[in-house]
């Protein structure tokens, strides 16, 4: 259980029609930010063991720029302990990623990328309000990967207003051009407060109906598969095992990690706190020596073992039964087989061995599975 | 013994008795006004929140009228809904009168008219009392009227209040003085008194409502239950005041209560008479009807483990309800569980939910039914209230079912609709009246069967809300019966079973399957829902799969607020009971016997 550490970077240019991620578009605070994350880092110190992965997310960690990224992840090794071959990725906006800007990133040692592409179809784009175009996005990974970039993900997303299979299948087909290493395919989630979630409900968009987002989520895992590409979580593929985000794995399986920056959640033990979701209160608590933290739960067994389940059906590795019956006292074949067997049956489960699997009709419903 | 004045308070439902009995213990100062409440009588938490009154409260209330005289008023407030009326014939018999309250808007209504009836039976002087004066659509003139043409009372004997406001209140406490007659009785005699409600009390055991009529009982006598034939020590008497307050006596024409050391609410009978063991009087005062259970139906525990639980519960809640009946139980497909016996299905909704909420416990409630009685061929007669005891048909030589006199009140208007209605509910032997015009009066002989079902929401739409009704029941009749069964992905559910006439059968099974479709959510696969008859197919309906529940995004912010809502969901399972692979909810169970144009 070796732990990882993300980092939230809560800036963007504008919002972006559907996000409901914590950021804010005062680009000016930057700096003050960059120092007070310095700060939080050293209310870690000596707290967790060492690390192998870094996450930069956010928000937009594009638009540190160079500098302010390489002083981040400096701050980092020095405060914290981490292996040789530690995971290290930052999410970036197609928009900021000149070739130039790509080069400093990968020179400040930073080796994994993922690219928030959404589409390869400008309508698509424009309904979602990213600033960016198809084409540079493609520009975007060109750059990438010229400045040497052996591992980049791209994000896209389908299920939104007006699209349909095909035009997404040509998505698809364009990232695969590319051969990422990684992608990850998230349905549209139409959050209530968000501009696109209004229109959603004032009836001015409507978003494909529930067989044609089945269809959708069918399709993109049989395409991708077939491809070569392993689905190893609900919306996450990897053109091979080694290719999977070690970072994104450590929170399906309660390992621990430590987040750092507005809003962010960390994890260890049977603790999880996070930050206050709001930058200025940060930068003031972090400031004045306080600790951002704005809630925590301790998780008892109870919650534990759900959270397990569901975050082990959720993907392909699944639930490992006799490991769950060692450490949460409950043995699931034994207790719900009935339910298992007809799961089974319905083709929404696989059991081979011990390990219990969702099968690929199963993650489409892998909300429900955890209730049996 | 001159100074006291017994009387109830008696009304259809909702017309403010409860109401009335607040102003009226506030105008005599017993509750300072830091610890008054709105109906202060109702005190279970069930009655708060339904403002309905389930049981009779007596309360003791000084009262100084205006002549300067000092009375005792001992008021007790009843309920208004049908299923209990008993509990209006037994405070009954512990007055002199009653105040008969009649809603200013609503008029004269059904139990208006049988709580009257139930007053005369008992030779009580009457005073109509018509509330709510001041709603906007208050009608005294016209309820007036109705007094006279349709109660056969002086409208001019009537008094008007409003409840709520606290007009007309003080008018009627000298009413009360000047036109109820004090007690009769002589405080000397053997004595005679009359139990007319029990209550348990977790530190003094049952603690006896009574109604003193000759003699006298003080703490320390040898009182003997006449009925019962066992013999107690009294431990204390006293006046039902807020709270209870302890005396040295009760005497003739007193009300109040007696602890005895008697454990549990089943050692006494209501009705029966307590007399001294020492001195008995000749014979006992006449009883009450016994309150006999009319709608029956299964109670099991949604996880089996707690079946002991349950029992424990039962036990206890039966020690505050002796109108609650139940015997053990067991389905094939929900486990262990009991057989219960209730006034009626406002009384089951009110024992399950004070199970739930006093025990906490969750259960499930097989389908309702009523009592049915078949002749075997060997000429052996039973009676069958559980679906799953159903005689074996070829053995059948009769069957009958329980049938009631119900009598409702109605604009004339709805006429059509109401007949209507009564058809469909298998109704016979119909009398029309017109107690006064544009009103209607209809007594009609039904099936108690269909009248369960859904009868008294159908009649409230037919009416507009204008309908009211009560009902007795009078006798079993002949008639087709069958067995309905329902299978749930093949499974059969005994505890959906149904005892139906035959004539319905097919279409009550179509309509359990509609019902069933609709209460039972979608689950990840199909679920198929048929109705059996004799083993034959006669209703199904289908519930699709749903195939999409997935929430695209799961990191650090989200595996929280995802748990979360994952427990709220397996929260809303654990009152659903698992019968094979499906999950059917508690209220699947009831709603089988609700239509759907309600
Ligand atoms: N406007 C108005 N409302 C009243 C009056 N008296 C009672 N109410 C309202 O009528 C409703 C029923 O009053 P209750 O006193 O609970 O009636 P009840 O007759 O005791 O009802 P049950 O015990 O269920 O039969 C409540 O909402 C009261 O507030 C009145 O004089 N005027
Ligand atoms: S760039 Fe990303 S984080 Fe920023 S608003 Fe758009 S979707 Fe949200
Ligand atoms: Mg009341």
């Amino acid at each position: 259980m070796i732990p990882g550490i993300y980092i939230h970077i809560p800036f963007c240019l504008s919002k972006c029609g559907y996000c409901d991620f914590y950021s804010v578009t005062e680009a000016g605070k930057i700096p003050l930010f960059t120092t007070s994350l310095i700060r939080e880092m050293e209310m870690y110190r000596g707290v967790f063991d060492r690390f192998d992965t870094i996450y930069l997310g956010g928000g937009t960690p594009s638009l540190l720029g160079a500098d302010q990224t390489g002083q981040l992840l400096d701050a980092l090794h020095r405060t914290f302990l981490f292996f040789d071959d530690t995971e290290v990725t930052i999410e970036a906006n197609p928009g900021d990623l000149s070739p130039e800007m790509a080069s400093s990133l990968y020179t400040a040692g930073i080796g994994r990328i993922s690219i928030g592409v959404q589409s390869f179809d400008d309508g698509t784009l424009a309904l979602l309000g990213r600033r960016h175009s198809a084409t540079e996005a493609i520009t975007a990974i060109e750059n990438a990967r010229r400045a040497g970039f052996g591992n980049v993900g791209l994000d896209l997303i389908y299920g939104v207003p007006g699209q349909n299979i095909r035009s997404w299948l040509e998505t698809i087909h364009t990232a695969l051009s590319f051969a990422p290493e990684h992608l990850s395919c998230y349905q549209l989630t139409l959050e209530p407060s968000t501009p696109l979630g209004l229109r959603y409900r004032s009836g001015e968009i409507v978003p494909p109906d529930d067989a044609l987002l089945c269809e959708f989520f069918m399709k993109t895992s049989e395409t991708l598969e077939a491809a070569g590409y392993v689905h190893y979580e609900v919306s996450n593929f990897a053109r091979g095992d080694e290719w999977m985000s070690r970072h994104n794995r450590k929170y399906w399986d309660h390992t621990p990690y430590l987040g750092l920056g507005p809003a962010a959640h960390s994890f260890s033990g049977n603790r999880r706190w996070w930050n206050h979701r709001c930058l200025d209160r940060y930068i003031e608590e972090v400031g004045r020596k306080v600790s951002p933290i704005g809630g925590s739960e301790m998780l008892t067994g109870e919650q534990l073992r759900l959270e397990s389940l569901y975050l082990g059906l959720r993907t392909k590795r699944g639930v490992d039964l006799d490991e769950f019956a060692h450490r949460y006292g409950c043995d699931l074949l034994h207790e719900k087989g009935e339910l298992l067997r007809t799961m089974q049956r319905e083709d929404l489960i696989t059991i081979t061995g011990n390990h219990l699997r969702p099968t690929r009709a199963g993650l489409l419903l892998s909300d429900s599975l955890p209730l049996l | 013994m001159k100074s006291i004045r017994n009387f109830s308070i008696i009304a259809h439902i909702d017309h403010g008795k409860s109401t009335l009995a607040d102003r009226m213990i506030q105008h005599s100062g017993v509750v300072d006004a830091r610890n008054f409440k709105n109906q202060i009588l109702d005190n279970m938490d069930i009655e708060r929140e339904r403002g309905i009154t389930i049981k009779s409260q007596a309360i003791t209330l000084p009262y100084r009228s205006k002549d300067g005289k000092d009375y005792t008023l001992n008021l007790i407030d009843t309920p208004g809904h049908v299923d209990f009326s008993y509990e209006v014939s037994r405070s009954l018999a512990s007055c002199e009168g009653v105040l008969l309250l009649i809603d200013a808007a609503q008029g004269v209504q059904a139990q208006t008219v049988a709580n009257l009836y139930m007053a005369m039976e008992h030779d009580l002087e009457i005073i109509p009392v018509i509330n709510k004066i001041d709603l906007p659509a208050a009608n005294v003139e016209r309820v007036m009227e109705q007094i006279d043409s349709e109660l056969g009372l002086d409208p001019y004997t009537s008094l008007a209040c409003s409840a709520k406001e606290g007009t007309g209140v003080e008018e009627i406490m000298e009413a009360i003085v000047q036109r109820i007659p004090p007690p009769k009785g002589n405080p000397e005699a053997e004595l005679a008194t009359t139990i007319f409600d029990a209550q348990y009390d977790a530190f003094r055991g049952t603690i006896i409502h009574c109604r003193v009529f000759e003699g006298t009982v003080r703490s320390g006598d040898i009182i003997r239950l006449m009925h019962e034939g066992t013999t107690h020590k009294v431990e204390e008497v006293g006046h039902f005041l807020l709270p209870r307050q302890k005396d040295e006596s009760l005497s003739a024409g007193d009300v109040g209560y007696i602890i005895a050391g008697i454990k549990t609410v089943s050692d006494v009978q209501i009705g029966d008479t307590i007399t001294s063991d020492r001195r008995p009087c000749a014979k006992p005062l006449p009883g009450f009807k016994e309150s006999k259970p009319v709608v029956f139906a299964s109670i099991y525990p949604i996880a089996s483990d707690d079946y002991e639980e349950l029992a424990v519960a039962l036990e206890k809640y039966k020690l505050n309800d002796a109108s609650f009946v139940y015997q053990k139980d067991s389905s094939a497909a929900l486990g262990q569980g009991f057989r219960c016996g209730f006034l009626g299905l406002l009384h089951l909704e009110i024992v399950q939910e004070r199970l739930e909420r006093e025990y906490d416990l969750s259960i499930i409630l097989s389908v309702p039914s009523v009592r049915y009685r078949f002749t075997l061929n060997d000429g052996r007669e039973v009676y069958i209230d559980n679906p799953a005891h159903y005689p074996d048909s070829m053995s059948i030589m009769k069957s009958e079912e329980p049938y009631i006199r119900a009598a409702m009140m109605f604009p004339e208007r709805h006429m059509g609709a109401v007949m209507k209605l009564c058809k469909e509910k298998r109704g016979e032997n119909s009398s029309l009246s017109y107690p006064s015009p544009g009103r209607i009066e209809l007594v009609i002989e039904m099936p108690l069967a269909d009248v369960i079902y859904d009868f008294y929401d159908r009649l409230k739409s037919a009416t507009q809300g204008y309908g009211s009704f009560d009902y007795d029941i009078i006798d079993y009749r002949e008639s087709k019966l069958a067995l309905l069964e329902i299978l749930v992905n093949g499974d059969r559910v005994d505890a959906l079973s149904q005892i139906v006439f035959k004539g319905n059968a097919r279409e009550r099974g179509l309509r359990a399957c509609e019902r069933l479709k609709e209460e039972i959510p979608r689950q990840m696969f199909k679920i198929a829902i048929q109705g059996a008859i004799g083993g034959e197919i006669v209703s199904r309906a289908t519930i699709s799969a749903y195939r999409k529940d997935v929430t695209a995004k799961c990191y650090g912010g989200d595996i929280t607020r995802k748990r979360k809502l994952l427990e709220k969901q397996k929260q809303g399972k654990k009152r659903m009971k698992m019968v094979g692979s499906v999950a059917i909810p508690q209220s699947a169970f009831v709603a089988i016997l609700k239509s759907d144009n309600t």
